[in-house]
């Protein structure tokens, strides 16, 4: 059996589809300053901006697996009510807009919330530190990851968990060998899009927990400043960005 | 289906086209986002005494603002929250005539409603504390950073934040301990914060500027708009919202 090719006439709003995701990235590469492009980039600002981001986004990518990766398990066994409220809640954060999502911590978590001032009292205050950036990048990229693990989960078969299970494997036995390999490419997509998520974020960490040099003031933020005075520099941090993401 | 669309693409099409009863035109003012509640009353008083005239506004940052004028923005009237902006705005040939100053801004320092941190100004009371100020590159930042420097004092900031109404916002909501800001923006918060005025911040003034903008189709309306702002009335807006009179 051969199958079908898909009908011609798919190509037309095809290729709107990548004109209009591709010409506004090709304008922007148009514009920049290839000359000054080193010496913009390699400007103090720009480079803890940079290594700010990366080291935010790989602990909030970390965050999101250990707490996600749970949650997607669960969520994806559990039935009835209860199971479709926590999905409603694990995918919240993904239609809320990030400056309300920043507002939501920030009266959750916050100097005059009363969790807030737990953790005070605890020695960890999160204001306007690096780990308020990780908290916030958590919060809104977290979804990406159990949204795309829990449906690969969900249409699993389950024959072969059966199998393992008759052969005398313990439920983490199950979960190690078969479960967990079976979904990595789903894990790894969803990986993949938190850590994008979590570097495109800016809303969230602006609201929640500021800007300042090397502190919290991560690469989008970092352009949306630079913006202000230097539409050039902007630009090309703007390029990396792409880059960095493109390159996962 | 394809019937109903086509039938509602032609209705909206016959709409559209039908003679409108009464012609509106329309007033499109770009201001920075600090003048939007005095700006919105003028625009208020002006529709009350032109008839068949909308005022529509945009606020935002004056350096996006200019960004947009230079990419065709459809705009009447721009007034830029600083110089350097308008002045980008008239080179770049985007504005006729010569914009008018029609008001000043100073800083001032405010604090959590009850200073809970015992602040006194920028002194050493703010030594461990979280004080938000604006970023370098935006008028309030650059303006915050003269008078740091006409004082002699080094500020320890634990934000930089890019717009003055996000400094603003984490005093008001306590995750700050002090913030500087504009008189205006002390003004609009009303109770939430109490204010302590900054020695020497008459002599750092940040100009409003306003002017027509030279693609306008609308220009004699626009440059009777700019009258109103520099006007009598126009002026007791501006002070009563805190603004300094130049």
């Amino acid at each position: 059996m051969i199958r079908p090719a898909l009908p011609r006439w798919l190509a037309v709003p095809t290729g709107f589809a990548v004109a209009f995701l591709a010409v506004p990235l090709i304008a922007m590469l148009g514009r920049v300053d290839w000359l000054r492009l080193p010496t913009l980039l390699s400007s103090p600002a720009a480079l803890d901006a940079l290594s700010l981001s990366l080291r935010t986004c790989l602990a909030s990518t970390a965050l999101c697996l250990v707490l996600g990766l749970p949650l997607a398990l669960v969520l994806s066994r559990a039935r009835g009510r209860w199971a479709t409220a926590g999905r409603i809640l694990a995918s919240l954060p993904m239609v809320l807009p990030p400056v309300v999502a920043g507002l939501a911590l920030l009266v959750a978590l916050g100097r005059r919330a009363w969790l807030g001032r737990q953790l005070s009292a605890l020695g960890m205050d999160l204001a306007f530190t690096t780990a308020a950036v990780i908290v916030a990048q958590t919060f809104v990229a977290m979804p990406y990851l159990v949204v795309s693990v829990e449906g690969a989960l969900r249409s699993a078969q389950e024959q072969y968990e059966i199998v393992a299970a008759t052969l005398g494997a313990s439920p983490t036995t199950v979960l190690r060998r078969v479960i967990l390999p079976l979904a990595a490419p789903a894990i790894a997509s969803g990986t993949a899009l938190a850590f994008a998520r979590a570097l495109g974020e800016f809303g969230a960490t602006l609201t929640f927990a500021g800007s300042l040099q090397g502190t919290t003031r991560t690469l989008p933020l970092e352009i949306y400043l630079a913006r202000e005075s230097d539409t050039d520099s902007a630009i090309a941090l703007s390029v990396v960005r792409e880059v960095q993401r493109s390159a996962e | 289906m394809i019937r109903t669309v086509i039938a509602l693409t032609a209705l909206a099409v016959l709409s559209g086209c039908a003679p409108a009863t009464t012609p509106r035109i329309e007033l499109v003012v770009y201001a920075a986002s600090s003048l939007s509640d005095s700006y919105a009353s003028l625009g208020a008083s002006f529709e009350a005494t032109h008839s068949g005239v909308t005022v529509k506004f945009s606020f935002d940052g004056s350096s996006t603002l200019v960004d947009q004028l230079k990419q065709g923005a459809p705009a009447d009237v721009f007034a830029s929250a600083d110089r350097p902006n308008m002045d980008k705005a008239t080179s770049a040939k985007l504005m006729s005539g010569t914009p008018v100053v029609f008001a000043t801004n100073t800083l001032t320092l405010i604090v959590p409603k009850g200073n809970p941190a015992a602040i006194t100004g920028l002194d050493s009371s703010l030594n461990g504390k979280k004080l938000v100020v604006c970023g370098g590159g935006v008028p309030c930042g650059a303006a915050t950073t003269r008078l740091a420097t006409l004082l002699g004092v080094t500020l320890k900031p634990v934000s930089q934040e890019t717009k003055v109404s996000d400094v603003r916002a984490k005093v008001e909501s306590g995750q700050a301990d002090a913030g500087v800001v504009y008189v205006t923006d002390a003004r609009a918060s009303g109770s939430k914060v109490d204010t302590i005025a900054i020695p020497k911040a008459d002599q750092v003034k940040n100009e409003y500027l306003v002017g027509v903008v030279a693609t306008s189709k609308n220009s004699a309306l626009a440059s009777q708009f700019a009258a109103l702002v520099t006007g009598p009335e126009g002026q007791r807006v501006l002070s009563s919202a805190g603004f300094t009179l130049p």
